[in-house]
């Protein structure tokens, strides 16, 4: 064929003898190693800059809401756990809350300071994971090294009163499991300090490194109005220059009696991201200790009158119904059951007895106690919120994170609808990579923090 | 046996001490899983000292497939075409109870443990397993490979 | 704005477009019909004094099995809106039967509604008119049926490789 361009004899047949040049389409995912979660993204691309983008979510569906219907409301704890697996906390009083508005209950004071040490916690280690990993993807492997040690501090702090790393199930309908072990506010401080340490030496790492700040300034940014037109909440919306954050808007369990700074950017950008999310840990950490100092309650001493027992001892002797005396008895728990006992668990949970179990003393050692237990386990009974419908929103690491719960009146929830935080940065992603480079859909795709789990449900 | 047969046990021997230390490892990295592997391979655990601290991302250059993390009947192809792409000789090791079993997601969406897809060497139980469990389950590993357990 | 006058708001402004409003724990909820969602929600935005300018949670519920409700409307959409500038919230809800399964797209008013309102079609079957790409969001293609309507088994599975269980 004498008139075939050069450009069809390059690209082939039907490539068109335009000037216009062709498009490439690349996937992205959905196992890629700028990925941290499986997500697959179909750019399409005039050279090196993306035109167009399609992102593919689902990969991680593991049908939480229908989960949830199927067993009781406690029972939906530990798939609350694995939403965003990274602050796995914030999920769960989150949920428990939404249940606890359908009821109608008001935890008690220091189960809301527990409330708010915990979550803060968790957002520390959240944004610590997100910057590592999304620092990582930039080739920076020392901060993602160094933040996962900082990360080990914390869980360190979590598992000691969880008694797990991260799906740890603590939060309960009207309480916690248990309380704050012994101490604690020590073991808090000396990991704060560690943590502050790692923070220092990557922000003198990453802020104002010149590689790092080529990738992330000015790229993947959303304007102000169109970050709020896709419902983005949580840092990438106070990046752009909007303070909002639920636990200031709509205050709940402690957050009102603290102090802290919702700290926000100008440009919506990744770089304002990065800064956000540093300086929120800090007012995390803040909160944290101001919570600690103004724990009510304090450390409670168990009273010890007359002769300690061994949990499984006394368990023995309850079940062989010889449970004269049983009740006044003081029992010395082990470590991973501590906050059951009764002083604790009355200063950590309502004192509802249509939801909290009883302490363990008193199931073991009353039948009031037992009849109350098997009420709250049995199917068809446990906990009934009256019918009706509840949201409530709780401020995750990514935004807000709400619980809608549709109430039939029975022990189950006849509908739980979680309002995932990073799913709506991931409907405004393409818009946020349109025009962009195909390297910088990477540290964007880093900088929303993408949590399959919660993103998919 | 020969001398020659002598030899080749011997030199099976020292592939397998050989290729036990020095585990290229593809994580396949989908759910919470990914945040224990994360700590497992980072400084505080340190998999490096097994000879596994180098991630391969291309399936053509991994020895051992890391699956961490749920899989969803919309994920099984794409994991079963990675698991394809790799070269013999191959490992797999199914970390966590949701590659195991399926672990409580028993539900329309999940595959019920990998095992129905690809074969497993090592199963890791837990949810997720603790990084000393993650280590557990690669010594383990590293002895089936020095033992020159293979399927093919 | 206090909740209950906006609701008074919309009910005064909508009349018979209003079917019920409620405030069960101190949420304020109005159900609209569904040939004046639009407006509503037009309305909604709009409004200096309502601006909820936020589309903060679109979902819905399949009443197939809520005890007192088994013969009426099946499914429920449910919105749920908050103001930045003022700081409140309200839930809108449009009701709509099982043969007639659709709902008017907000793709128009809040581009979030997209993956929105593609993730209800995808775990209710409920399409919504004028939506640019109405395709599933979280379940492939070849997935039969709609996972989270009442009448969907939890562990039927359609696999796509392996054994078929």
């Amino acid at each position: 064929m004498a008139n075939r361009t050069a450009r069809e004899i390059y690209l082939g047949e039907g490539s068109g003898t335009g000037s216009g040049s062709q498009h490439l389409y690349v996937n992205v995912g959905p196992s890629h190693p700028a990925m941290h979660g499986v997500i697959r993204i179909v750019a399409e691309l005039d050279g090196e800059s993306v035109v167009n983008a399609d992102v593919e979510i689902g990969y991680l569906h593991r049908a939480f809401e229908k989960e949830c219907e199927t067993g009781p409301y406690n029972n939906a704890i530990p798939y609350t756990d694995r939403l965003n697996y990274v602050s796995p906390l914030i999920n769960n009083f989150g949920y428990a809350s939404c249940v606890e508005k359908l009821l109608g209950i008001d935890v008690t004071e220091r189960c809301k300071y527990v409330r708010v040490i915990m979550s803060e916690i968790s957002r520390v280690s959240d944004h610590l994971t997100c910057i590592g990993a999304s620092a990582m993807e930039l080739g920076a492997f020392t901060v993602f090294l160094y933040m996962i040690k900082a990360r080990e501090y914390l869980w360190e702090l979590v598992e000691d009163v969880t008694g797990a790393r991260l799906t740890i199930s603590y939060a309960r309908v009207g309480g916690v499991k248990a309380d704050l072990p012994d101490a604690f506010g020590v073991k808090v401080r000396k990991a704060f300090k560690e943590t502050r340490q790692v923070l220092e030496e990557v922000g003198k790492l990453l802020t104002g490194n010149r590689i790092f700040m080529d990738r992330m300034v000015g790229v993947g940014a959303l304007s102000r109005e169109e970050t709020i037109a896709y419902a983005v909440t949580g840092p990438l919306l106070r990046a752009a220059g909007v303070s909002y954050d639920v636990r200031r808007a709509q205050p709940y369990w402690a957050y009102d009696r603290v102090e802290f700074e919702i700290p926000t950017g100008r440009n919506g950008d990744n770089y304002d991201r990065y800064l956000v999310r540093m300086a929120e840990m800090e007012q995390s950490m803040r909160i944290v200790e101001q919570a600690l100092d103004a724990l009510p309650g304090g450390p409670i001493n168990v009273d010890v009158q007359g002769r300690p027992m061994d949990p499984a001892s006394y368990v023995d002797l309850g079940k062989q119904g010889k449970t004269e005396g049983l009740l006044l008895l003081p029992i010395t728990l082990s470590p991973n059951l501590a906050g059951l006992e009764r002083p604790r668990h009355r200063a950590l949970n309502v004192p509802d007895k249509r939801v909290v179990l009883p302490p363990k003393e008193n199931t073991y050692g009353s039948i009031e106690g037992l009849m109350n237990h098997f009420m709250l386990i049995m199917d068809g009974y446990g906990i009934r919120p009256p019918k009706g419908e509840a949201y409530f929103a709780v401020e995750g690491a990514n935004g807000e994170l709400g619980f809608y719960i549709v109430s039939d009146g029975t022990d189950r929830p006849y509908r739980v609808r979680c309002r995932p935080p990073c799913f709506p940065p991931m409907a405004a992603l393409p818009r946020m990579i349109e025009g962009e480079m195909v390297a910088d859909i990477v540290p964007t795709f880093g900088s929303i923090n993408m949590i399959a789990g919660e993103l998919d449900r | 046996m020969g001398l020659g047969g002598f030899f080749t046990g011997k030199l099976d021997e020292a592939i397998g001490w050989a290729r036990k230390y020095s585990i290229f490892q593809y994580p396949f990295v989908t759910a919470c899983c990914g945040m224990e592997y994360m700590a497992t391979a980072c400084s505080h655990y340190d998999v490096d000292r097994f000879g596994a601290g180098r991630p391969r991302f291309s399936p053509r250059q991994a020895d051992v497939l890391f699956v961490v993390g749920t899989i969803s009947h919309k994920l099984a192809p794409v994991l079963k075409r990675v698991y394809d792409q790799m070269c013999e000789p191959k490992w797999v090791v199914a970390f966590g109870v949701c590659t195991c079993t399926g672990g409580f997601y028993d539900n329309y969406a999940t595959v019920m443990g990998i095992d129905t897809i690809i074969p497993v060497d090592v199963y890791i139980p837990g949810c997720p397993p603790r990084p000393e469990s993650v280590i557990d389950g690669l010594m383990k590993l590293q002895e089936k490979i020095a033992a020159g357990a293979q399927r093919y | 704005m206090d909740g209950q006058a906006i609701l008074l708001r919309l009910t005064s402004t909508f009349g018979p477009g209003i079917v019920e409003t409620h405030d069960h724990h101190g949420d304020h909820t109005a159900v609209v019909e569904r040939s004046a969602i639009l407006e509503a929600f037009r309305f909604c935005r709009d409004d200096p004094d309502l601006r909820f300018n936020v589309l903060m949670d679109l979902t819905a519920v399949d009443y197939l099995t809520y005890p007192g409700r088994e013969f009426g409307l099946r499914f429920e959409v449910v919105y749920h809106l908050y103001s930045l500038p003022h700081n409140h919230r309200v839930r809108l809800k449009v009701r709509v039967e099982e043969d007639d399964a659709r709902v008017p797209s907000a793709v128009g008013l809040w581009p979030i509604a997209n993956w929105f309102e593609r993730e209800v079609w995808d775990m209710f079957g409920i399409r919504f008119d004028g939506h640019p790409d109405l395709r599933r969001l979280l379940m492939y293609e070849e997935f039969q049926g709609h996972p989270l309507r009442k009448d969907y088994p939890v562990n039927k599975r359609q696999p796509l490789i392996g054994p078929k269980t």
